[in-house]
């Protein structure tokens, strides 16, 4: 990464572990900084300013979102979501693995901006080696003084607790994660009360993406102006079929085909189909949209979204019918049950995709599937698990009806290899 | 089976971690599964006498997790990951590689207890597509012959 890297500069080669490592590359100097010579209002009004959104799918505005926090309760939580289960999302565990201070250091600062004298980090059970290098970062923190008692010798003080789920996706539904920290089944709650009023143990509480928080050293370091005309930048996680698939760290609008090309384009021969440009949740787009910018807007624009920022590339060897078949699987898997919608739409997928790649299907199916998907939406679900699903399927009853077509005739793939854009090969 | 002493005393530790006894109940959970290597219906009522919880409180709980287990699993807990990236780049053949070198169906124990077989969601290590993990560590890109070499080193420990 170039000297502009604010994120992956900490996670290059072994990465900074270790505290004197963290320290030696300017780390706990913005927490020191905004605590000691910053107001908490400051703070949030820096964050703000930024532009920095939620990294987590939703990219709700972070300080908008600590402005939600009363001041005058007594009790305020900082949560952060580290339970990356998002298909094809692993920026978080990065960031975890090889700089697990700049979390800490994010929590420091987010804690003091919102008034939170203690803060919760979930990490999913599978991210052993996650939750041993953030667990050994929080001890070296104490041990330093970054973290507990008066922090900096001012009146500040914060304990942090890292919290490890047991196998749920939907543990990072925000509300879910709250009900699993308490130690119930991670099912989504009804809002409102919003977290920011009454979250964790029924109070106030600041959920961030462990990604968001890793920006917001960087926010204080280089203020709101110099940090927003980096990009802002934002980590790509990208899969699927391209050389060198990864994390990269590059602007926001970055188009996707400089993206593409960034992993390395694509494998020798191969040509370009599809993609999810922001996980199995975004709608897929095809290549006439190569020259779209990955953000917000732009994407929305494009019929999907960026969500995650995860990049799933498939190349002409896809059979489309069966990748959105997994994802629908994987829907089904992770539905936690409490809702109709979800629970019986992913089943009733499930069952027709079944049908049709067993060779069974018939050409009433795929009015079957969009009529299914239909009832999934609109947000009738205590969370947004159900409404993942449509925009992905759709999009490919859209963009890929005669592959459906094809396996609903012939029971086989119709994976024309061949056709498409080659991008990025060499 | 009796929780030891030393799994009671970590139990019991863990409740100070939090503001709230019931939050202790998944690290409870797993300490207990590491002690007894699953949770049978005594274990999860003596989790719950600890934290003084209902039993059936917990046991909703525990059965709600992938990764609690409520039978008896192998020494090796294999998570194959079948998710979009993996998917793209041959997690199917690698499974097929697995099934036949185990003679187990995904779900299943092998008869010697050394491997249990799971599917797996995605474990967010894309980058490392087809990719599994045996009990901590992480495994891949994976090849057919690479799964063998990976099963004879886990089979004997």
């Amino acid at each position: 990464m170039g000297a502009e890297s604010i994120l992956l500069r900490f996670t290059e080669g072994e990465g900074a572990v270790d505290l004197e490592t963290y320290r030696q590359a300017g780390g706990y100097e913005a927490a020191r900084r905004a605590l000691t010579t910053l107001a908490p209002d400051s703070v949030i009004d820096i964050v703000e300013q930024s532009g920095l959104r939620g990294k987590g799918g939703a990219g709700f505005p972070t300080g908008r979102k600590w402005k939600f926090i009363p001041k005058g309760a007594p009790v305020k939580y900082v949560v952060v979501n580290g339970d990356e289960a998002e298909p094809c999302t692993f920026k978080d565990h990065l960031l975890l693995e090889r700089a697990p201070h700049l979390l800490v250091e994010g929590i420091v600062i987010a804690s003091y901006a919102v008034g939170a004298q203690r803060a919760y980090v979930y990490v999913r059970r599978e991210g052993y080696l996650a939750r041993e290098r953030l667990e050994a970062a929080v001890a070296a923190a104490e041990q330093a003084g970054f973290l507990g008692d008066r922090i900096f010798g001012t009146d500040f003080s914060l304990r942090v607790v890292v919290h490890t789920g047991a196998g749920a996706y939907i543990a990072g539904e925000e509300s879910a994660l709250l009900e699993s920290l308490e130690g119930r089944r991670a099912m989504p709650r009804a809002r409102p009360p919003f977290p920011a009023i009454a979250g964790l143990y029924g109070k106030p509480t600041v959920i961030n993406n462990v990604e968001t928080l890793c920006h917001v050293p960087a926010v204080i370091h280089l203020g709101p102006e110099a940090y927003s005309a980096l990009g802002p930048p934002a980590l790509f996680s990208v899969s699927g079929h391209v050389r060198r698939p990864g994390i990269y760290e590059l602007p926001l609008g970055t188009r996707m085909r400089a993206l593409i090309e960034t992993a390395g384009g694509l494998r020798p021969g191969r040509r370009f189909k599809a993609a999810f440009p922001g996980g199995s949740s975004s709608a897929i787009l095809t290549d006439a949209h190569l020259d779209v910018p990955m953000d917000y807007e732009p994407l929305k624009q494009a019929g999907s979204m960026l969500g995650s920022a995860s990049l799933i590339v498939m190349d002409d060897s896809t059979c489309m019918v069966r990748t959105v078949a997994r994802a629908v699987a994987f829907y089904k898997e992770e539905s936690c049950g409490k809702c109709t919608p979800c629970r019986e739409g992913t089943y009733w997928l499930s069952q027709v995709f079944k049908r049709i790649l067993g060779g069974q299907g018939r050409l009433e199916d795929l009015e079957l599937l969009a009529h299914i998907s239909r009832g999934m939406k609109g947000g009738t679900c205590f969370c947004l698990l159900g409404d993942s699903v449509p925009p992905a399927l759709e999009a490919s009853l859209k963009h890929f009806r005669h592959e459906y077509e094809h396996h609903i005739r012939t029971g086989r793939c119709d994976v024309e290899e061949g056709v498409g854009v080659a991008v990025g090969v060499a | 089976m009796a929780l030891a002493a030393e799994a009671q005393e970590r139990i019991r530790a863990l409740v100070d971690r939090y503001e709230h006894r019931q939050s202790a109940l998944l690290p409870a959970l797993f300490v207990a599964q590491e002690a007894v290597g699953f949770l049978p219906p005594e274990t999860l009522a003596e989790v719950a006498s600890l934290l003084e919880l209902p039993p059936s409180e917990v046991i909703s709980v525990a059965s709600f997790y992938r990764l609690f287990f409520l039978e008896p699993v192998g020494r090796h807990l294999i998570l194959l990951c079948t998710n979009l990236a993996c998917h793209l780049n041959g997690a199917e053949a690698i499974g097929r590689r697995l099934e036949e070198r185990l003679g187990i169906g995904p779900g299943q124990t092998t008869p010697d207890g050394a491997f249990t077989l799971r599917e797996s969601e995605c474990l967010a290590a894309c980058a490392l597509a087809p990719m599994m993990m045996v009990d901590r560590e992480r495994f891949g890109p994976l090849t057919a012959a690479g799964v063998d070499e990976i099963l004879d080193r886990h089979r004997g420990r």
